[in-house]
């Protein structure tokens, strides 16, 4: 009889397990496949005119942002910070490429002009290379090694103590 | 000579009216098979797109949803649909970005099984609890019956059948 007793809370256990490892896992976090793999290639055409070609930048670290104008505020928050970034560790090689995602010419420029981006930044037509990416919103910031491997994906503003550590460890890897 | 003339006449403007015709036709028939695999290629995109989330909706399908990027999206589908390859190609072309969260059903295989299985077995489960609880229940009800004072019953008969008896 006492075994029948312990039976109905034992039935419980599995659930409440099930459970213990739901709630313990975030929902909105998405993990990208893309982590540890190849950087899908892509050649886009900047602002500026110049051509973006991600096979050309092989053997240089490349932090990819993709941005929108319309993005407020989390892309004008790290706006600056991408600048910043890029003109402090561009001597030693560094490439900051920025794609601008579903936006419209002459407020993107407006953007480009308003933080002062001298790093290039370039439209993406059907969103192709958002899509190969995988991107779900914006901003969200790619960390390229120098073999062309992301090692590391961010999705929201960028926060300054990570940006700084991700692109020195970039900038050690051979 | 004049009668030949016009008869030669009358040929040639058959000739080019058969022609007209022929020309109509074979452009109607072009057209219409050019709208049927337009027609197929659109079900196919959608077939596909439906079975993908829309990854900035949620719950929507990337059929389903009128957001930019699930617009961009069927582009895309739609492109590789044209390019020949298989919705199972294009699935996993999604994946490999997104992950399965991209896929609006997960995959029946590992853990995701317990999504899949456990309402069947949760319905199993509380069968058999609605059945154990029934029968106790049913059981019981004699030992209620038998918990009336003999007394009482005695009584109740005693009255019926009196009634009877007048």
């Amino acid at each position: 009889m006492t075994w029948k007793k312990l039976l109905i809370p034992l039935a419980g256990v599995p659930l409440i397990l099930l459970l213990a490892y739901g709630f313990r896992t975030d929902p909105k976090a998405i993990p990208s496949p893309l982590v540890q793999k190849a950087a899908p290639d892509f050649v886009l055409q900047a602002y500026g005119g110049v051509g973006i070609s991600l096979a050309d930048l092989r053997g240089k670290p490349v932090v990819l942002n993709f941005w929108a104008s319309w993005c407020y505020p989390a892309c004008y928050e790290e706006a600056p910070l991408l600048e910043l970034t890029w003109k402090k560790f561009k001597d030693q090689g560094l490439v900051v490429v920025g794609v601008d995602i579903q936006d419209k010419e002459p407020n993107a420029r407006e953007f480009i002009q308003r933080f002062g981006f001298t790093f290039a930044n370039a439209p993406d037509p059907g969103s192709k290379v958002s899509i190969d990416y995988g991107v779900y919103g914006v901003p969200e910031t790619f960390f390229i090694d120098r073999q062309g491997r992301i090692v590391y994906k961010h999705v929201g503003a960028l926060p300054p103590e990570l940006i700084e550590t991700q692109v020195q460890s970039l900038l050690k890897g051979t | 000579m004049v009668a030949t003339a016009t008869t030669g006449v009358t040929r040639v403007r058959w000739g080019a009216a058969w022609l007209t015709v022929g020309i109509a036709l074979a452009c109607w028939g072009a057209a219409s098979a050019l709208a049927a695999t337009n027609v197929e290629l659109d079900d196919r995109v959608r077939e596909i797109a439906s079975e993908l989330r829309c990854v900035v909706c949620q719950n929507l399908s990337v059929a389903d949803s009128p957001s930019d990027l699930a617009r961009e999206m069927r582009a895309l589908v739609r492109e590789q649909v044209k390019q020949g390859k298989s919705g199972e190609e294009i699935q996993s072309y999604f994946v490999s970005r997104y992950g399965e969260y991209v896929l609006l059903s997960p995959p029946k295989r590992g853990f995701n099984l317990l999504v899949w299985g456990l309402p069947f077995l949760a319905v199993v489960a509380g069968g058999g609890v609605v059945y154990l609880v029934a029968r106790r229940w049913t059981g019981q009800a004699p030992a209620t019956a038998a918990a009336v004072d003999p007394m009482y019953v005695e009584r109740v008969r005693r009255d019926l059948e009196e009634r009877e008896g007048h």
